[in-house]
């Protein structure tokens, strides 16, 4: 037996919308078979892990606090996929822009003015746009391989912020504890409603998503992302700079991983310390192509993607499963998507008899 | 003391080196696999698990490579069978192998882990200075010079070797010459599948044996741009590795000795060093374009 992809005349529509959908219920499928190895009853185990956090109103807003950054980051990195520059860094540039942001708050813990949280939210977007310009200036100067460089920079910008919540930025009174001073009220972004904790961040996100697309969809920037991902070639031939395209995806990927990271300091954590996100940056690759690259498919996945870390601590406290098992969620998600997308361009046809179908392929 | 610090570099240089020649012979057949530091995590855990559970780290190894192998089977289905995209699957891979052997680990955190005992061999061990940092190693380490040493040989001097190499440049021609392709790649994959495990086994085993989660640190991306750095040549990624190797332990040293630079800083330098070194290599683009495999990355559907 054999498996045989056919080339599509035309992609499919059908399979468009089916595909992240297959991919959903296939991870549930085997996250079921995997619940039931560990010895715990699969339907019971899934409905903790997806379905409880969904029923109440403290957990709806923990599934907006965690989905926010999810889709922010998320909608910047699909822009730099499709326009293929492949910013993996996302984490690191969510850490600096956390840091740049916090800078006013550490520094001026005694500054009382409604300016502040602006002048935060601009630098923190500064400091990840910067960030992000690194691995683009090499990609553009030397030919260096974005993968590399930005992967490289999450663990340098990681330990940038270890050093400084430990030592020069460490909060004299704080006991000891390896964290700054607690932000001052004015620059801690205001929760959306009364009833939770879910911030503001949540507006900037829905604000980005629906702008981006917008500029896919109508504007002649996101048919550059397009054309030039798709081949650089045919780009060329239209004036279109491969050049300008990795500085624009990179530096807006960053900018709005930045954003993403001084929203969840200010808004949710209220200080900075050693570890200020559980792999926002790294989930976002997965938001993003469960998404299908889409910026409105994002803002569906992102919610998908922050229920299985919402999953995971209800399966913990519950059920007692590690909540490493949301890790394993989220790598199957994206392994089924990537199979699944493979139905949009290519038939599959299973060949139970090899050299028969060869003979007939070739009257 | 130096006898020490070169014994340390060594272990340090070895998982980069073996992890890197593995993903130096799929780059070679043309397949970018970025799955490896998950890759590497699932040989840790599985060879962490098997010497445990049976007693013999002999055992783990296997276990390693067994580990390593199976998981980049899955990279192979959707990247050879299904012509997903590779960059996407390979990040999936170790997104998938950090949280499985999280999951799977989880019962081994804070164990006691078995260490494979180094291997004295007699005569050569008694060399003044480099008999016993070099011939007083453990079994991986000595694999890792045949490695190093049958690679080069498969791929410069062997026809099956040529037919890999000429699947990387052009696998349309390749597969118009009658060479099979797929299978070509998927045992491509399976190879750098099962070396990422056996790196990860001697970081369980050899470097720190015990289960940490998370333990390579970042060591597969490391031995990614090691391929790059020495431009998919195995006798230059020995040194490179070395040179990583190096890098790493020194900085351990300067952190032990106090001077006064934030240990961070320090932490930070096989990382940045990874990022100088990439910018060395790839500035020169026409030494680049000549040694890259032209069909790298780029998705194969055979025509019938």
């Amino acid at each position: 037996m054999r498996l045989e992809l056919q080339k599509r005349a035309q992609v499919s529509t059908l399979f468009s919308i089916l595909s992240p959908l297959l991919a959903l219920a296939l991870t549930l499928v085997v996250g079921g078979i995997m619940f039931w190895a560990l010895g715990k009853s699969p339907t019971g185990a899934l409905y903790t892990f997806f379905v409880e956090p969904l029923l109440d109103v403290w957990s709806l807003h923990e599934l907006v606090i965690k989905a926010a950054p999810l889709i922010l980051i998320a909608v910047g990195l699909a822009i730099c996929y499709r326009s293929n520059n492949w910013n993996i860094g996302a984490e690191g540039q969510f850490t600096i822009g956390a840091i740049t942001g916090s800078i006013l708050p550490v520094l001026y813990p005694e500054w009382h003015s409604p300016m502040i949280l602006p002048l935060m939210l601009v630098m923190g977007m500064i400091g990840g746009a910067l960030y992000a310009g690194i691995p683009a200036f090499l990609k553009i100067r030397c030919n260096t391989n974005e993968i590399l460089t930005s992967l490289m920079l999450v663990y340098i910008a990681q330990l940038f912020l270890d050093w400084l919540v430990r030592g020069p930025w460490r909060d004299p009174q704080g006991y000891n504890f390896p964290q700054t001073k607690s932000f001052q009220v004015e620059a801690v972004l205001p929760e959306v409603l009364d009833s939770g904790r879910a911030h503001m961040g949540i507006v900037f996100t829905l604000l980005a998503a629906v702008l981006l697309w917008f500029m896919m969809r109508f504007m002649l920037k996101g048919f550059q992302v397009s054309v030039l991902g798709q081949s650089a070639r045919a780009g060329r031939f239209a004036g279109f700079s491969a050049k300008n395209m990795v500085w624009f995806s990179m530096l807006l990927s960053g900018a709005l991983a930045g954003l993403a990271g001084i929203s969840e300091v200010s808004g949710s954590i209220g200080h900075l310390q050693p570890t200020i996100s559980p792999g926002y940056g790294f989930t976002a690759i997965i938001v993003a192509f469960l998404g299908r690259l889409n910026p409105l498919g994002i803002v569906a996945s992102g919610f998908v993607l922050a229920l299985t870390y919402l999953g995971g601590e209800a399966a913990q406290l519950s059920i007692g499963i590690s909540d490493k098992v949301s890790r394993v969620f989220q790598g199957l998600i994206l392994f089924f998507v990537l199979s699944c997308d493979t139905l949009i361009h290519y038939r599959i046809r299973l060949i139970f008899n090899p050299s028969a179908a060869t003979a007939e392929a070739k009257n | 003391m130096f006898e020490a610090i070169l014994l340390t570099v060594i272990t340090a240089s070895t998982p980069l080196v073996i992890a890197a020649l593995g993903e130096l012979v799929a780059e070679r057949s043309g397949v970018l696999n970025l799955g490896v530091e998950g890759m590497m995590i699932m040989g840790a855990v599985s060879a962490f698990a098997a010497a445990q559970l049976t007693g013999s780290p002999y055992l783990g190894i296997l276990a390693g490579i067994a580990g390593g192998a199976l998981f980049s089977l899955l990279f192979g289905f959707l990247t050879l069978t299904l012509v997903a995209n590779q960059v996407a699957t390979g990040l999936a891979l170790t997104i998938l192998g950090l949280g499985l052997s999280g999951q799977l680990g989880e019962s081994f955190v804070g164990m006691p882990g078995i260490k494979l005992q180094p291997i004295v061999i007699p005569l050569l061990s008694d060399i003044p200075f480099f008999g016993l940092v070099l011939f007083a190693q453990d079994l991986i380490f000595y694999l890792s010079v045949a490695l190093v040493i049958g690679i080069s040989w498969f791929l410069f001097k062997s026809r099956a070797g040529l037919k890999l190499r000429a699947i990387g440049d052009n696998h349309g021609s390749a597969h118009a010459l009658g060479i099979n392709v797929v299978r070509v790649r998927y045992l491509a994959v399976l190879f750098g599948g099962a070396c990422a495990g056996l790196a990860g086994a001697q970081l369980s085993l050899v470097y720190t044996p015990q289960w940490v989660e998370n333990m390579s640190a970042g060591r597969g991306w490391i031995a990614l741009a090691l391929v790059v750095f020495a431009s998919w040549r195995p006798w230059r990624l020995l040194a490179g590795g070395y040179l990583f190797g190096a890098v790493t332990i020194g900085q351990l040293h300067a952190q032990a000795f106090g001077i006064g630079v934030p240990s961070q800083l320090l932490s930070a330098l096989p990382y940045a060093a990874t990022i100088v070194v990439l910018i060395i290599i790839s500035h020169n683009r026409r030494m680049t374009l000549i040694n890259t495999p032209a069909s790298l990355g780029k998705p194969f559907v055979p025509d019938r």
